[in-house]
């Protein structure tokens, strides 16, 4: 364990900024992702269901 | 067992064999970012050199590997589609080309943040930084191509060649740091030669660069199916698809 306490882990030796924010868009990124591509599959859907009850 | 590979490289039948793999890929990519996370930020030592700024490293040298290794991957999936006019591989193709360009954004924007703290800059026109950024450039590049032809056996084609043109770009970032004087750190891993860093910095590291993979097979393979809904839009499979899910 590298981490005398909570806040010396969310201080990150200084670099909270620099650090966090490098985590924290990556995880925006893959959710932003996963989210955008199950409404893009349920539009898909939608629009195929609607050329088929034509 | 003989299997027919041909069986599955029709949409029709790669839609559901893709809807199968998918949740696979996904638990195994979290298992894998919940280990490297573990990884990077609890046993792994503090740098001597560059303290804690190093962590990170834990995201950015995995994303800068995936930039790199989708774009060939998809370099191949578009050759092959070329090749072989076959359209499943030029939709495999199409559906990497967004994850890549958000991996090479990432390796971009994780390198500025890390930049700024070591170096005192946010940017420089450095060999490896300015050759990552056309790698975002064919990326985007190869995005906007496709979309802009409205024959999609066309805008494959067209998006295959430039496709195939950008690979050479990768061995430029990749032996950029060897060729040329840059400010940008040489390699974390040499092939030939002992690891320069921690054993656990470097199995961070690794772990990370999974779970990104794994990661990019459950994004790709939902997309493809995405691409396969939208294109086959008046095919009686997908009518039949639709009718069935609610």
């Amino acid at each position: 364990m590298q981490w005398a306490s909570w806040s010396a882990f969310f201080n990150m030796g200084g670099y909270a900024l620099y650090v966090w924010v490098s985590f924290g868009l990556t995880l925006l990124c893959v959710v932003w992702e996963v989210l955008a591509l199950r409404k893009r599959s349920a539009q898909a859907l939608r629009l195929s269901r609607l050329l088929a009850q034509e | 067992m003989k299997i027919n590979w041909f069986k599955y490289s029709s949409p029709q039948t790669f839609y559901p064999l893709a809807g199968k793999m998918i949740p696979w890929f996904a638990w195994l990519a979290t298992i894998l970012a919940i280990a490297g996370l573990y990884i990077s930020f609890v046993i792994a030592p503090t740098d001597f050199q560059q303290g804690e700024a190093y962590r990170i490293i834990f995201v950015h040298v995995p994303a800068a590997w995936m930039s790199m290794v989708i774009y060939i991957v998809m370099a191949a999936w578009a050759g092959l589609g070329l090749a072989l006019n076959a359209r499943l591989s030029a939709m495999m193709a199409q559906a990497l080309a967004p994850t890549g360009a958000i991996f090479t954004l990432l390796a971009l924007v994780t390198g500025s943040l890390w930049g700024k703290p070591m170096w005192g800059a946010w940017w420089v026109w450095d060999a490896r930084l300015t050759s990552e950024l056309i790698l975002l450039f064919l990326y985007l590049g190869f995005i906007a191509l496709q979309s802009s032809i409205d024959d999609p056996r066309r805008a494959d084609r067209a998006g295959a060649l430039l496709a195939l043109v950008g690979v050479v770009n990768v061995p430029i970032i990749y032996f950029s740091v060897k060729w040329w004087n840059t400010l940008h750190q040489g390699s974390s891993i040499n092939m030939g030669a002992a690891p320069k860093m921690a054993a656990t910095m470097l199995l961070g590291m690794l772990l990370m660069a999974l779970a990104f993979w794994m990661y990019t097979v459950a994004v790709g393979l939902m997309r493809v199916r995405c691409i396969m809904l939208e294109r086959e839009r008046s095919a009686d499979w997908v009518k039949a698809l639709s009718l069935g899910a609610k």
